[in-house]
């Protein structure tokens, strides 16, 4: 196997324009940027942190409910900005309207369109109302200023806040939050269908995709709502409740561990099996992606969250240690699952589809699809987190929910 | 009625819903092409507008209706499947409007070599020299007719052959 | 007149519909590639980036070459310089075999790239051209990531995406490809499938011919005679 390489090396190298081997002429240039490297990862952060909520409001983990609303908000903030990097790629961005004008049903894409606008009006935003609505109520009666009047259309004209309007709202937001699940799952398995379900391209072609795509975005979910929980309390200077992180730092082990054992089987698999497309991305993986997938995104980005979380689960720890650990693990996976969408999309374009030659991505630093926009897009949410947990607060109505909950 | 008094703000908000959708069809009326779904889930007109793009490459049948005599000439020889603009690059403004646009003679030089430097990636029947070897600089057409190459055949260097009667 | 001539003077006078003697229903478009006569001059490379003004760096169609040494048909050496556009070097004799294999877009039935525009701004016509329809395209480029055969790109300057379109202001008129008027082997050959009396025709029907990556089954209509296995 290493001869075989040694001599395809031996072969192939011929770099002119980054280029080795042989690549069709149209191929050479990369068409999808770390732009959509990134909508990935958004929505992503969105769907994972989705689901944590749920963990609350559907499967009545108690000891979550504290970042219950962050969570609702932090999905949100990030929602928003996903279209964004999209906008910014597209030739025509004017001409995104005939995504839902006229969508293209066989097209994962337009139909994403759809999946996309469902889950931010009829779940997230819906969700988000009823939950908030009577604190959106009393402070259109009690704001003074401008932002009175954002508040005011934000009760739609209704001031009803009645205990029975209020049990209402109790009962339909858990229905959304249950149809919200799947709905979450279909949001990012419809992300990785985009990929999964295109032939031409063996890297990304497989039905284990959509799978990867939600596992490991509940794990960035996760661990971004758990960070920004931790972020938040400390800024606030109050005591952050350690059964809360303990518990979102079990779920994310857990799931953390299925995301780990679903791309493991689809190396294996390869591995294995060893088509045609086998030798070319095996090289690929152990050159051109070495640094972004076996050291940044496996080791660092798994393997040692893994271990990190795993001696949290086994062995008790002091609430000091455990919270760095929390902290540390948390930030390796957002890393990892930045660097798995960044495999997957510029790793997807680097190899020819004729499996005998390499491009190179050339990242520029100021242009339209650039890393400074990437990196403003990756801020920016948090920016728009900030403001809505001003408009927002997360952390007054808890106990009136406690106290409607009645049945 | 009063379960529904104290719903009021839901029905406002699947209001909300409603009247986007409803706006969303009333521009979607205006926006969508008129030809849109015409053949299928694309913009019929789009065919033809496609069809009509302008043509650059006259056609060698074009060629022949005014330079018969050249096509007399070529079809007796090995290039008579090599097509005139193979050669003489595009000219239907030529044929639209023969004396707006003079074509300009080929260079040899370059043009012959591209098809007839020997290569050992050219099939093996093909006529193929090594440059230097054959003529060492002196301009193809000194021997060769272009319109009919075979030396037999060529008189004096091709100049009025191209003129159209 | 020929019938080119009476479509062009239809073209003249500004009519946007196709010639009148066009109707979509009575053909059904392919191609023809005749490996062993391929010569690589590149004419066919030049010829449509002249009729169809492909932008420099990006190719409707390219030629390569393939350079197979003993036997080893997995692992070939093969070079597109400039998309062969002003013919290769000239190669050395040597104990591999050589030959040109140009490519260009398969014109699939079942195209891949038509199935993932997200707003049908590329489609196949009722006579089996796949084509752009570059006022609807949003550029996104998923049907570039989505062809096999790498045919597609983004034109750089209109932001849209383009490919090769077989010509079809040309053939619509009664005029053959840019490619296959300007090749001077005839390595190149345009099809109509529904046309018996079409000598190409009669050729798929009595020489054995592949289509590239037959295993994607994109219904491909640009049929390859004499294609070595170790094309990619």
């Amino acid at each position: 196997m290493m001869c075989d390489l040694a001599m395809f090396l031996g072969e192939q190298v011929k770099v002119m324009n980054g280029v080795e081997g042989f690549m069709y002429p149209n191929e050479i240039g990369l068409q999808w940027s770390v732009l959509i490297v990134l909508y990935p990862f958004i929505t992503g952060l969105v769907a994972g942190a989705f689901i944590l909520a749920s963990l609350e409001r559907v499967f009545r983990v108690e000891a979550v409910k504290p970042t219950y609303r962050l969570a609702l908000l932090t999905a949100l903030s990030f929602l928003i900005v996903a279209p964004l990097p999209l906008q910014l790629h597209l030739g025509h961005p004017e001409r995104s309207p005939e995504m839902y004008f006229t969508p293209h049903s066989t097209s994962a894409m337009a139909m994403f369109g759809y999946v996309y606008l469902w889950y931010l009006m009829a779940v997230l935003v819906f969700e988000i109302w009823l939950d908030y609505r009577r604190d959106i109520v009393l402070l259109s009666q009690s704001t003074k200023g401008p932002v009175q009047w954002i508040y005011k259309v934000m009760t739609l004209g209704s001031d009803n806040i009645s205990p029975r309007s209020l049990h209402i709202d109790e009962k339909v937001g858990w229905i959304v939050t249950l149809i919200g699940i799947p709905s979450a799952f279909l949001l990012h398995g419809y992300v990785g269908f985009i990929f999964g379900s295109i032939k031409a391209n063996p890297w990304w072609s497989s039905p284990l995709m959509p799978v990867v795509f939600i596992f490991s975005a509940m794990v960035s979910g996760i661990a971004g709502v758990m960070l920004i929980y931790m972020a938040m309390t400390k800024l606030r200077g109050q005591k952050i409740d350690i059964r809360c992180v303990d518990t979102i730092a079990m779920y994310l082990f857990y799931i953390f561990i299925i995301d780990f054992s679903l791309e493991m089987l689809d190396l294996i698999h390869r591995i294995y099996e060893a088509d045609e497309s086998f030798r070319s991305l095996n090289f690929m993986v152990h050159t051109k992606l070495y640094v972004p997938h076996i050291v940044i995104q496996i080791l660092l980005g798994t393997l040692t969250p893994l271990i990190l979380l795993f001696i949290t689960q086994l062995v008790k720890l002091p609430e000091q240690v455990r919270k760095r650990m929390y902290v540390t693990a948390g930030s390796l996976a957002l890393v990892g699952i930045f660097a798995m969408r960044w495999n997957v999309v510029i790793g997807g374009q680097l190899f020819s589809k004729s499996f005998l030659g390499y491009t190179t991505y050339k990242m520029a630093l100021v242009t339209k699809e650039g890393s400074l926009v990437a990196a403003g897009l990756t801020v920016l949410p948090l920016f728009i987190l900030w403001a809505l947990v001003k408009l927002l607060p997360p952390w007054t109505a808890e106990h009136v929910r406690q106290a409607t909950t009645g049945d | 009625m009063s379960a529904f008094k104290d719903a009021g703000h839901l029905f406002r908000f699947a209001g909300l819903f409603v009247l986007a959708f409803i706006i969303f069809l009333v521009v979607r009326g205006y926006v969508v092409p008129r030809s849109f779904g015409q053949y299928g889930h694309y913009r019929g007109a789009a065919i033809g507008e496609i069809a009509a793009r302008p043509v650059k490459f006259a056609g060698h049948e074009t060629c022949e209706t005014c330079h018969s005599d050249v096509l007399d000439v070529k079809s007796k020889g090995k290039h008579a499947h090599v097509n005139c603009e193979a050669c003489h690059g595009p000219l239907a403004k030529h044929a639209d409007d023969p004396s707006s646009v003079t074509p300009v003679k080929p260079d040899t030089a370059v043009l012959c070599a591209r098809c007839h430097t020997a290569s050992a990636a050219k099939p093996k029947g093909f006529p193929q020299v090594d440059p230097v070897d054959h003529s060492n600089g002196v301009p193809c057409e000194t021997c060769h007719q272009p319109h009919s190459p075979a030396i037999e055949a060529a008189a004096a260097p091709a100049a009025s052959a191209g003129g159209a009667k | 007149m020929p019938a080119a001539a009476v479509a062009w003077k239809a073209v003249l006078a500004g009519t946007p519909e196709q010639a009148p003697n066009y109707k979509l229903s009575d053909h059904w478009w392919g191609m023809l590639i005749d490996v062993p006569k391929c010569i690589g001059c590149g004419n066919c490379v030049r010829a449509c980036q002249a009729e169809n003004d492909v932008p420099d760096g990006y190719f409707r169609t390219w030629v390569e070459r393939y350079h197979v040494e003993d036997e080893n048909m997995t692992n070939p050496e093969v070079i597109s310089p400039d998309g062969g556009k002003e013919g290769f070097p000239v190669a050395k004799e040597d104990a591999g075999k050589y030959f040109f294999v140009p490519k260009m877009c398969n014109h699939c039935t079942d195209s891949p790239c038509t199935q993932v525009c997200p707003v049908g701004a590329t489609f196949v016509t009722p006579d089996g051209v796949v084509l752009i329809d570059q006022k609807y395209c949003l550029g996104c480029a998923y049907c570039v990531q989505a062809c096999p055969y790498g045919c597609r790109y983004i034109h750089p300057e209109k932001k849209v995406a383009d490919k090769c379109t077989l010509c079809y202001h040309r053939i619509t008129k009664g005029l053959t490809t840019a490619c296959c008027e300007n090749c001077p082997t005839g390595a190149r050959q345009l099809v109509d499938l529904k046309n018996p009396k079409d000598p190409i025709h009669e050729f798929l029907k009595t020489h054995p011919v592949q289509v590239l990556k037959p295993q994607m089954a994109t219904g491909a209509k640009a049929y390859y005679n004499g294609l070595d296995g170790s094309v990619r």
